[in-house]
Formats: structure tokens, C-alpha cells, sequence
């Protein structure tokens, strides 16, 4: 049934971004991983950099991605995305390049490759996804998962004496002198969802400007191995987890090192 | 205008059987205009309903908050 509101209002102010594509996801209901999509199509979009964008897609609940975004994609070994994405943006300098990597890929099993890709001032933007958990695999213990958290792996929830800390990817990042952005975003409330992608922005710039390595951390939700509904994961994220993992802006150049 | 109802300034359209009824864009009206239906759809999952059309400003923050996208918007 087609309304007649429609008629009423002809301009339409919101639909889906071009880069992504026209299909449904295979994400659980409310998971932010879609919200995260939506924001890098968008960005993909307002740059207008889609004929010339290589994405590298990661292992976890992503890993089908380059079903859903509408550029050129690589797959990555678990936690390689960003010494792939070394190797697609030195070998092709004028594309757009972006890894999307959760946190067991990137802060576990990858923590040397994003090391060292910062450090090498790499110029690539990274968007990355802390969900607190190893989401495909059925709800692990990841490195960023919060004290006390009960996982498949921490059933007693997590103890800082035998598990260590919840690591602050963003606040590490900064610290490293080859990062020229690190930015930490949520995504649980529209005013969250507009800065995010201020910030995703500010990251494409910067690759565009030639500034150097790029990125952005998502407090995200896994309301599937949370054991929460949707909404109760939204404000988890609003409480516990920014309580722990600060929103904001961690490190921001002005300019390259060479010009 | 005393006692007349204000007319809406937009209008939305919820993809039926895209919606996942995750349940996110009803709390996020700033006008109450979503609520959950009673309707299944193919893939199993309630959908969520634009019941109250009168109220809507377009103002799009339920289209910002899916996840899946399923949200239109007109001004
Ligand atoms: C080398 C290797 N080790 C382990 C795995 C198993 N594995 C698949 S996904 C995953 C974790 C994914 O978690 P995360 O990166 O946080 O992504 P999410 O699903 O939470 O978005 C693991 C350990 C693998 N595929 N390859
Ligand atoms: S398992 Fe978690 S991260 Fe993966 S799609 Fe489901 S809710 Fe999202
Ligand atoms: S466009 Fe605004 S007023 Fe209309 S249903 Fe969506 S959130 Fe509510
Ligand atoms: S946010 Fe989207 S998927 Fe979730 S209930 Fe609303 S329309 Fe459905
Ligand atoms: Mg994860």
C-alpha cells in the first residue's frame, strides 16, 4: 500500500548510502555493526572515492563485509588487515585504503600488525570495532573485554590478576608517533551517531591529506553474546563501557612530518 | 489554530521485511511515532510499526538509529 503522504513529501532527506549495497546483513538484530557500515558508506560517499577505494575486510562477524560496502576488498588473514592494507596502499598510493577489524582481531592476535602499521605512519585508515567480545566465534574473552565480564572463556567474568586489563586501543595508538588520528566514537544515541561520523571523516582526511595512519575506535554492541537485548546493550555502552573506555578525540595532526 | 492537531512535516516507510525488530528506532523518536507491531515477517521477527503518522517531523534520528537500514525518510 502506497500512502498518500508521499505525495505530501517529496523530498526525500534519508535512504540507504549509495556504497552500500541493497542487500540485508547477516548481523543479529541490533547489532552495531550495521550502524558502522552505514557511517563508512556514507563517508565512502561524501568523499566520492568509491570508483577507488580498497577495502580490507577482517576475520570475526565482519568478515563478510565486502558483500555489503561497494568498493574493491581484500580478505586479511586473522588480525593482517592492516600489513595487507601496508601492501595494497604502497602498491597503489592514489586509492583510498581502509581496514574494519574487531577487537579480537585487531587488539589479540593483531596487536603487532596495527603496532607497527601506526608506528610506520602508514598512511591508511583503520575503523575498528570494540564489542567487547570475540563475537563470531561465540562470545570469548577478548583483550578489551571489562573486568568482570562473563565469557565463554571467562565464566567467573574477567579477573585482572589472571586475564590483565581491558586495553584502550585508541589512548595506545595516540601515544605512537606515527598516528596522526585516533579518535574513540560510540554509537548508542543520535547525538554519538553524528559524532562518529565527524570523526570517520576526520580520518578519510587525513589519509586524503597524506598526514598518515588513521583511526577510529567503535564502542560497539554484541547484544547476541551480551546475553542482552538490544537495547540493553545500548546502555551498557552509555554506562559501563564509556565509563572505562572514554569517548573522544586522543590524537589529531595538523600536518604531514614531509610535504 | 487553538485545539486543531499539528500536522506532520514528514513521513517515514519501515522496510517490512528487512526490519529486525531490534527494537532501537522506537525509543529514539523524539515524537513517539514508532511502536512495535503484531505482524511476522519472513525471516520471523515482529517488525516495527509507524503508528502514530500524524506526530512525525521527518527529522530521520529512527532512519540514523538502524542498524539495518530499513528506515525511509520525506520532508
Ligand atoms: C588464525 C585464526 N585464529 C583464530 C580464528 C578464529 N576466530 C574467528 S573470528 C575470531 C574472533 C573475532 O572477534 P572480533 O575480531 O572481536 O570480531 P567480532 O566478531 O566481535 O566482530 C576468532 C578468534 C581464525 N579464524 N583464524
Ligand atoms: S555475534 Fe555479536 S558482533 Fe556478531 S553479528 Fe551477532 S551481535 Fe553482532
Ligand atoms: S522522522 Fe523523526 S519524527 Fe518521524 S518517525 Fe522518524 S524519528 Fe520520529
Ligand atoms: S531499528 Fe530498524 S531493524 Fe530495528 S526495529 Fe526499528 S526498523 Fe526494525
Ligand atoms: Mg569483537
Amino acid at each position: 500500500m502506497k500512502d498518500k503522504r508521499r505525495e505530501t513529501f517529496p523530498r526525500a532527506v534519508f535512504s540507504r548510502p549509495r556504497s552500500l549495497l541493497d542487500v540485508r546483513s547477516h548481523y543479529c538484530p541490533g547489532c552495531h555493526h550495521g550502524i558502522a557500515h552505514r557511517i563508512l558508506a556514507e563517508t565512502i560517499d561524501r568523499f566520492d572515492v568509491r570508483g577507488k577505494t580498497v577495502g580490507v575486510a577482517p576475520v570475526g562477524c565482519a568478515v563478510l563485509m565486502y558483500d555489503y560496502i561497494d568498493v574493491d576488498f581484500a580478505e586479511a588473514p586473522h588480525g593482517r588487515a592492516p600489513a595487507v592494507a601496508t601492501g595494497v596502499k604502497r602498491a597503489h598510493p592514489d586509492r583510498f585504503v581502509f581496514t574494519y577489524q574487531g577487537d579480537g582481531d585487531l587488539a589479540a592476535i593483531g596487536t603487532s600488525e596495527i603496532i607497527h602499521a601506526a608506528n610506520r605512519g602508514e598512511n591508511i585508515t583503520v575503523l575498528f570495532i570494540n564489542n567487547t567480545t570475540y563475537g563470531m566465534t561465540g562470545g570469548q574473552m577478548a583483550p578489551t573485554t571489562m573486568l568482570g565480564q562473563k565469557t565463554a572463556t571467562s565464566p567467573y567474568g574477567r579477573e585482572f590478576r589472571n586475564d590483565g586489563y581491558p586495553i584502550k586501543v585508541a589512548e595506545l595508538l595516540a601515544t605512537i608517533e606515527g598516528t596522526a588520528y585516533s579518535a574513540r566514537v560510540a554509537t548508542s544515541t543520535p547525538a554519538q551517531i553524528r559524532k562518529a561520523k565527524e570523526a570517520v571523516r576526520k580520518a578519510f582526511d587525513m589519509q586524503i591529506r597524506e598526514v598518515g595512519f588513521s583511526l577510529v575506535e567503535f564502542l560497539s554492541t554484541c547484544p547476541t553474546n551480551w546475553g542482552m537485548k538490544p537495547l540493553d546493550a545500548q546502555k551498557r555502552v552509555l554506562g559501563e563501557i564509556s565509563g572505562y573506555f572514554p569517548l573522544g578525540v586522543y590524537k589529531e595532526r595538523k600536518q604531514a612530518d614531509f610535504v | 489554530m487553538k485545539g486543531t492537531a499539528p500536522a506532520p512535516t514528514g513521513t517515514i516507510e519501515i522496510d517490512f521485511e528487512r526490519c529486525k525488530a531490534c527494537e532501537l528506532c522506537v525509543p529514539a523518536c523524539p515524537k513517539h511515532c514508532i511502536e512495535m507491531g503484531d505482524r511476522i515477517n519472513r525471516h520471523g521477527y515482529v517488525a516495527a510499526l509507524f503508528a502514530r503518522p500524524l506526530d512525525c517531523t521527518g527529522c530521520a534520528i529512527c532512519a540514523e538509529s538502524c542498524p539495518d537500514v530499513c528506515i525511509r525518510v520525506w520532508r
